[in-house]
């Protein structure tokens, strides 16, 4: 729930008196030209910003996969999954979600290894293995190929059925079926 | 969580290439004095608790540009929000690590820098218990400094200024412990740098 929400970056105001609501099982994606928010609006759902006016309310445990994907290069990409994984008190999902996004073969890999599309099917693994009630992300199947573009809306829809919230910003369609949507700017 | 922040700390210093850079800079530093003040044993004993703990306060700077700056740049610290999880907690973990992976090393070079000195066993024993007790303050500058200049360009020259001038007290009682209350004060000194620094540390990581 995302009542009259408004963000100042850098002294500009880049949104104001933005509400919305997303039900169990629903999905919002943000759409809008470069610049007009989308991130900003993301990372303030994850409490990675301040808003300048409004509030958001309830939507319980909120995962976040941004632009920037956490891996640190000399860690295996297993090692990595599972610190996070225990951080959020998962590591039971943690195959599950290595088999959702196909990394199951790359877990002994060091990550500076990985290719781009490959980090950024980790970060989606990560999200999935987080067990949040609210997923937040950021242009997810950006350096994705169409097979793992596939794996991720196979694993939006999963998370939706068991009555999770997605909130995506988006160019174009990442395989979200009726979704909300949000046009910024 | 504690223990899984220090547990991931300490394993990315471990792979770090930048792991044996502090005790080496220690143990060189310490042999080059001789060389450079001269073969007077005297006048290096007097100057040997100096030296170390010159030694030991940039060693402490080192590694200060990767304490934090990677985890800023790479959406770790983000991840961290994300999750709720207290950045304190955080900071505190990092002390830790970091005083482990520079102040341990240090503490088993002390014998061979005493060596190259001159020291005999009573001061090099005295100087051990003093690095002991005052290195942890020197380990939460250096992870504040860090936090304050993460994300900036160079950063490293910034945070060195930023540490030099809280350390000095820390520098003094080391340097002085021979005095009688010097070890109490040194370790009053790391109490108070612990007990602030990981508050200092998250506050300067926050975003705005």
């Amino acid at each position: 729930m995302i009542d009259n929400l408004a963000c100042r970056r850098g002294g500009r105001l880049l949104f104001e008196a933005v509400s919305a609501q997303v039900a169990p099982g629903g999905a919002l994606l943000l759409t809008g030209p470069n610049g007009a928010g989308k991130s900003s609006l993301l990372r303030l759902l994850a409490g990675l910003l301040r808003a300048e006016a409004g509030s958001v309310s309830g939507g319980g445990r909120r995962a976040f996969a941004g632009h920037d994907v956490a891996l640190k290069p000399r860690q295996s990409l297993g090692a990595e999954l599972d610190y996070w994984a225990r951080l959020d008190g998962g590591r039971d999902r943690l195959q599950g979600a290595l088999a959702a996004m196909n990394l199951a073969g790359l877990v002994d890999v060091p990550c500076r290894h990985l290719s781009s599309g490959q980090k950024r099917r980790a970060a989606i693994a990560r999200v999935i293995a987080a067990g949040a009630e609210c997923w937040l992300l950021d242009e997810p199947t950006a350096g994705l190929d169409a097979a793992s573009a596939g794996l991720l809306a196979a694993a939006m829809g999963q998370h939706r059925a068991a009555g999770g919230l997605i909130v995506a910003a988006v160019h174009g369609d990442i395989g979200l079926a009726d979704a909300a949507t949000l046009r910024l700017g | 969580m504690f223990v899984t922040l220090l547990l991931r700390d300490l394993s990315l210093i471990a792979r770090s290439p930048a792991l044996w850079l502090p005790v080496m800079f220690f143990v060189l530093a310490a042999a080059l004095f001789p060389f450079a003040v001269g073969p007077d044993a005297r006048l290096l004993a007097r100057i040997a608790p100096g030296i170390i703990w010159v030694s030991a306060l940039l060693a402490s700077l080192l590694p200060v540009e990767t304490l934090l700056a990677p985890d800023v740049e790479d959406g770790s610290i983000d991840q961290l929000i994300a999750r709720g999880i207290a950045l304190e907690l955080v900071c505190a973990a990092r002390i830790m690590a970091h005083w482990v992976g520079f102040a341990v090393p240090l503490l088993a070079a002390l014998p061979a820098a005493g060596v190259l000195l001159g020291l005999s066993a009573d001061d090099g024993t005295r100087i051990a218990i003093a690095l002991a007790l005052g290195t942890p303050a020197l380990a939460s500058l250096a992870v504040v400094a860090a936090a304050l200049t993460a994300g900036l360009k160079g950063g490293g020259a910034l945070a060195g200024l930023i540490v030099l001038p809280l350390a000095l007290p820390v520098l003094i009682f080391g340097v002085g412990s021979d005095v009688a209350g010097a070890f109490r004060l040194l370790a009053a000194a790391s109490l108070v740098a612990l007990a602030v620094s990981p508050f200092a540390a998250a506050a300067a990581l926050r975003p705005e």
